[in-house]
């Protein structure tokens, strides 16, 4: 008992001390070759008393010294369990729905503008969930295929002034066509190597928009997309349709709901087929799944082209939002933080991606004040996530205890 | 037992890159026999059943199945035609259900009514798979991972069985109830058997013919009485 007591102590002085030793060059050194010490000491006071009482409600905790407390709260969470268990998922659904619904008459002009940023991610969440959390490739390049629906649009509009709606398909033939260019030749490697050749790739694709400066006009990006025009029943004249653009972000707002409202039914759909199945086996054992019949290679590609789908669409939109694009906005960091919220969410699992998205894009939007200290608090949240939660904020059913009881 | 081989082996050779694990070897399975390949660790054992199904490719020599070369067909069309493999080391899918093991050796035939039927029939078979078919593939046993392997395969309807070593880190009790479902397996279902093994004992009690591998090729090949009772088979691979 003591021994362990002991060593718990010795653990929190270790690490109370190394992060001093973490702060004090961030906060003590500056840019003038000045070294301060009194923020530094400051802030790690502050730190230590809200740590040393966190750690001790802790020890207590353990100790069950918080018995007549804890004893109502947990039973009041396993009320609230139960009886979330006991209404219907459709129940939960409906209520998120009609939220995301009545969103921006609550919400302003800029927690639209995040909004929409959120339902962007979600797609490319969810799309890159296909590739990563079904069929088991890690894809680092995978921002390459929203680059190229986004430019798809981007050019198709300003050079022939094609509509929105002709062009969103045209935007996913373009990027899945993209994928599986990308995809024959990389995706006979496996593992690490595949991480790699599509690290390698989505950086090619970005260099081609970035340099083909007769096609995409290089680093300038292109200006002047038209945003989504439909028919709107007016009654002025009597009853007309009538051609008006969405400009207003309201509006907007409403088809990037609608985008990724279908993509989550989509990779819902997909998910729980057949091919979602040889996904899965090929996540879990290639070999194996071939020997069992799965044709590994046409279904892998097949997951990277549907992939390519999904961002290929999302960047049509993104395009179309923005009315500008230009190479920055798809460099490899958007890859990686797309991959993070996947990770983070719970591979597989759509309810993970969503919140794992809102956890990444809406949570940096509010403490924006901190904006110096995101990063770390970033890489610190990941670090705990993957240390408590290994399997994602809301791990897949599927890979957890998913019974099939109904078929069986 | 007709006269044509349902599996056939000429002279195969195969390898990995500069290593070459086999040697030229040949062999024949007649349908509805047990045979079985013995041999040392090395001696091209797996890597033949993995040549068989097109895994390592094949280098030179011929495999005819049901009298037709598959030299060139690739792995995956191999279960349509009735040729299944259960590899070695298990290799069920660890994080898929019970159920869904069973529904992916499944995976080419669409008559859902009668693979329902067949999953039906496999947890009849294998009770403990019944118990556990929610349950994820990797929380299982070895035994019954073992047990859900060889289910696995089976739903893929084969004519032939390739085991690969599937006494593999079990318990003696448990190699027995595998090798009883194996002969069952042989018998009830009529499913033709090429045997990789290691527990050559076991392996030769069940056959009814081996063959001996050593180094990527075939030394010995007899009836699998004689082979027990053969006092240098007794000697090398018996520990006598």
């Amino acid at each position: 008992m003591i021994q362990e007591f002991k060593k718990v102590w010795k653990q929190y002085t270790i690490g109370m001390v190394w992060l001093l030793g973490l702060l004090w060059p961030m906060l003590g050194i500056h840019a003038d070759g000045t070294l301060t010490f009194q923020k530094t000491i400051t802030i790690w006071s502050y730190i230590l008393a809200g740590s040393f009482v966190c750690f001790m409600i802790y020890i207590m905790k353990s100790g069950s010294s918080f018995k007549f407390i804890a004893d109502p709260v947990s039973r009041a969470a396993n009320g609230v369990k139960s009886a979330s268990a006991a209404l219907p998922i459709w129940v939960w659904i409906t209520v998120a729905v009609v939220l995301a619904l009545i969103y921006p008459q609550l919400a302003g002009r800029y927690g639209t503008d995040v909004a929409i940023t959120v339902l962007f991610y979600i797609c490319l969440g969810l799309g890159l969930n296909v590739v990563v959390g079904l069929a088991g490739m890690l894809d680092l390049g995978y921002i390459a295929f929203y680059g190229v629906g986004a430019y798809t649009y981007a050019i198709l509009n300003v050079t022939y002034g094609l509509a929105f709606w002709v062009c969103l398909p045209l935007s996913a033939l373009t990027a899945c066509i993209a994928g599986c260019i990308v995809g024959y030749p990389t995706l006979r490697m496996r593992g690490d190597y595949l991480a790699i050749v599509t690290l390698g790739f989505g950086e090619i694709i970005r260099i081609i928009l970035n340099n083909w400066m007769t096609l995409t006009n290089g680093p300038n990006g292109i200006l002047g997309i038209k945003p989504i025009g439909i028919f709107w029943p007016m009654f002025e004249n009597g009853f007309t349709f009538e051609h008006i653009w969405v400009k207003k972000l309201q509006f907007f707002y409403y088809f990037a709901l609608g985008l990724a409202i279908v993509t989550a039914i989509g990779v819902q759909r997909l998910n729980f087929s057949r091919v979602g199945r040889a996904w899965e086996s090929i996540r879990e054992d290639e070999t194996a799944a071939e020997l069992m019949g799965v044709n590994t290679f046409i279904y892998k590609l097949l997951a990277y082209a549907m992939g390519a789908v999904f961002a290929g669409m999302a960047g049509a939109f993104f395009a179309a939002r923005m009315k500008f694009v230009s190479p920055e906005s798809f460099t490899f960091l958007e890859s990686a933080m797309v991959l993070c919220m996947v990770v983070l969410g719970g591979m597989g699992s759509i309810p993970g991606i969503i919140l794992g998205v809102v956890a990444l894009i809406a949570l940096p939007e509010i403490f924006r004040e901190l904006e110096s200290y995101r990063m770390l608090v970033f890489g610190a949240t990941m670090i705990i996530m993957m240390l408590f939660r290994p399997a994602g904020l809301i791990p897949a059913k599927r890979m957890g205890t998913r019974s099939e009881e109904k078929e069986g | 037992m007709s006269l044509q081989p349902i599996l056939e082996l000429k002279n195969v050779h195969s390898g990995y890159g500069s290593i070459k694990a086999l040697k030229g070897i040949s062999l024949k399975v007649m349908p509805g026999e047990i045979v079985a390949i013995i041999g040392a660790n090395g001696a091209g054992k797996s890597t033949t059943l993995m040549t068989i199904c097109g895994i390592v490719p094949i280098e030179k020599g011929e495999i005819y199945y049901d009298g037709k070369l598959i030299n060139k067909v690739s792995a995956e069309k191999l279960p349509t035609m009735g040729l299944c493999q259960v590899p070695e080391g298990r290799r069920i899918f660890p994080r898929l259900s019970v159920m869904e093991n069973l529904r992916l050796g499944a995976f080419h035939r669409d008559d859902t009514d009668q693979i329902m039927k067949d999953i039906q029939h496999s947890y009849e078979m294998f009770p403990i798979l019944g118990e556990r078919k929610a349950q994820q593939g990797g929380t299982l046993s070895g035994g019954e991972q073992q047990m859900l392997a060889i289910a696995r395969a089976l739903m893929t309807k084969p004519k032939v069985l390739l085991l690969d070593e599937p006494s593999l880190g079990l318990a003696p009790i448990i190699i027995q109830q595998i090798f009883d479902i194996i002969a069952k397996i042989n018998k009830e279902e009529d499913v033709t058997i090429l045997l990789v093994e290691q527990n050559a004992n076991l392996a030769l009690q069940a056959a009814s013919r081996g063959y001996v591998v050593e180094t990527g090729e075939i030394t010995l090949e007899d009836e699998a009485q004689s082979l027990l009772t053969n006092p240098k088979i007794r000697e090398a691979y018996l520990g006598e």
